[in-house]
């Protein structure tokens, strides 16, 4: 080989060498399936458990005696009202990601789309504050609900969560791709501005509207620690909060638990499978772009 | 007509979302600056100036230097553990040829928009000492004795950068597979024909090309342990982290100051200082990994 000669590569040895690399990459990845998936599987079959076999030796992946006592427990709302908070959850989420949707995709169509004094200035400041951690508000925001009496309220998660700067640049940078001329000619047409943005803009922008549908409602639905700021009653809490108190009070229990993690996760798998070309393409876009 | 339409327009449709930025984002942004120069405890109490002295009490805060002390181990484990991870699997993923590639990425990003809360549920009984799965089917049959992974302080941290382990490992492998796909197919090919081998390749002509997407990982590595809350309060079953705070982290600690002992202008304080705190390790990271050189 160091001589200039150049050997014809041995083919057994190559298809051996193919062959082994597919294998330990199958292996590679069905042992990361079964680490990831592990865990899930365990809160699913440990939903229709009893305590007693929860923690008892030894550990079974599949229950011993089947019971659907904790679904039916929970759903009868004794511990707590998680019909209800599952209900809260699925009403927040959506007002959240339809008002965050009109507002990004606004904001979005005005920048990507017109010309107008102080728009660098603004789209500046707009990029200044994207990484600002919204710790950094909590305090000030939480005195600013209770100035206005939103403590308690649904208004006070769903409006300002709706406004993110993430929503605002993304729907900007994808409604830029929006072609000037089908805009120039429904003006000539006749076309509102308004008109143009809902009948022309929103359509063609349908891809990146059910990315950030996507990525708002499971902001929402997940999200933890600012609902567990705003809201005070227990016929009021979202799912998480009202799951979070069962660990605080029923340790114990743990089978009632795992039965309300599931049922809330049943959304988030929707979702997903149903979303999942969208959001599997797309949901790299930021990273790439920088 | 059509002009003056098209000239108020934009300011139209930009206007709802700077209101509520202004009213939501910016305001408490100033006000917090503000409060964190005062002392102010409990709904309606009168705010006293004090000066820098909440940020002098900081300084002198023990939680505050053991959350700070958390927050960087954490985000240091799982930095080093996360990105190779994440990277193998990406480099595993992409391929060519290979089956069933969609469910390998949906299942893989599955943790990834699991609630907090749920999986903090899951957890608790995945590092129970007694009756674990961790403890159990994986220390068991190795050989190793029990470990008390949520109530023993040094455990705590080390248990948090798994779960985070499981959690992450899917959504930066398709940071990574995104940023694989913008190395060319025939630099590949050229490297295998110039007989560098694998390691070579991979070392100098995929990891440089993957730079953008190694610091967009790292950053937002770092961002995201300063940001988490749920997990580690739900699986120390307490905003203080559990033992010794072995499991307090930075937000968990801003939670605890503002809304359960109503400092207000102590945490306002604890905010003003965390962003600064992500701003500079933003800065530092991003010029150690060379996102200001002019190539």
């Amino acid at each position: 080989m160091r001589a200039g000669v150049s050997l014809p590569p041995n083919p057994t040895r190559a298809r051996t060498r193919a062959f082994l690399d597919a294998a330990l990459t199958y292996a590679a990845l069905a042992g990361g399936v079964i680490l990831t998936g592990a865990p899930f599987v365990y809160m699913i079959t440990g939903s229709f458990k009893a305590d007693a076999e929860i923690f008892s030796y030894p550990l079974t992946w599949w229950p011993r005696n089947p019971t659907g006592q904790n679904y039916a427990r929970l759903l009868s709302g004794e511990q707590i009202p998680y019909l209800r908070q599952f209900g809260n959850s699925v009403f927040v989420a959506l007002a959240q990601t339809a008002l965050s949707l009109l507002v990004a995709t606004m904001v979005g169509w005005g920048f990507a789309k017109y010309e107008f004094r102080g728009k660098r200035v603004l789209f500046l400041g707009l990029l200044a504050t994207l990484t600002f951690p919204f710790q950094m508000t909590l305090v000030p925001l939480f005195l600013f609900m209770v100035e206005i009496r939103w403590i308690d309220t649904y208004w006070a998660i769903v409006v300002p969560g709706a406004v993110t700067a993430f929503g605002a640049f993304f729907m900007r940078q994808n409604m830029l791709a929006v072609p000037d001329e089908l805009l120039d000619a429904a003006r000539i047409d006749g076309a509102s501005e308004i008109g143009i943005y809902a009948r022309i803009g929103l359509p063609l922008s349908r891809g990146a509207l059910s990315v950030l549908a996507v990525l708002a409602f499971l902001g929402s639905w997940n999200d933890y620690l600012w609902p567990l700021i705003i809201l005070r009653s227990t016929e009021k809490f979202t799912f998480p909060i009202g799951l979070a108190t069962l660990i605080g009070l029923y340790k114990i229990e743990y089978g009632l638990i795992l039965a309300g993690a599931f049922i809330a996760t049943l959304p988030v798998v929707a979702i997903f499978v149903v979303g999942r070309k969208t959001l599997l393409t797309n949901i790299t876009l930021g990273a790439v772009k920088g | 007509m059509g002009s003056w339409q098209r000239r108020l327009a934009p300011y139209f449709f930009i206007s709802p979302f700077f209101i509520g930025y202004a009213v939501f984002f910016l305001f408490p942004v100033l006000w917090a600056g503000r409060l964190s120069l005062f002392q102010m405890t409990g709904i309606g109490s009168a705010p006293v100036f004090i000066g820098a002295q909440n940020y002098l009490d900081l300084l002198r805060d023990e939680l505050f230097r053991k959350a700070l002390f958390n927050t960087t181990y954490y985000a240091l484990g799982s930095i080093l553990l996360i990105a190779p991870a994440a990277l193998g699997l990406a480099l595993l993923l992409t391929r060519r040829r290979l089956r069933a590639r969609e469910f390998f990425r949906l299942f893989y990003f599955a943790p990834n928009i699991t609630s907090g809360v749920v999986v903090a549920i899951i957890f608790g009984l995945v590092f129970e000492h007694e009756y674990g799965l961790i403890n159990n089917l994986i220390l068991a049959p190795l050989g190793f004795a029990k470990i008390r992974w949520l109530l023993d302080a040094e455990f705590i941290l080390p248990a948090v950068i798994v779960l985070g382990l499981w959690r992450w490992t899917g959504i930066n492998a398709l940071y990574f597979m995104a940023g694989l796909q913008n190395v060319p197919g025939d630099v590949k090919e050229a490297a295998v024909i110039d007989g560098a081998g694998r390691w070579q390749s991979f070392r100098y002509i995929i990891l440089p090309l993957l730079r953008p997407v190694i610091i967009f990982v790292m950053t937002f590595a770092v961002i995201g342990s300063y940001n988490l809350f749920a997990e580690p309060a739900l699986l120390t079953g307490d905003v203080a982290g559990g033992p010794d705070n072995g499991g307090l982290f930075m937000t968990m600690l801003l939670y605890m100051n503002g809304f359960r002992f109503m400092k207000f202008g102590y945490a306002a304080a604890l905010g003003i200082s965390l962003a600064l705190i992500i701003l500079v390790l933003t800065l530092v990271q991003l010029r150690i990994l060379g996102m200001f050189r002019e190539d």
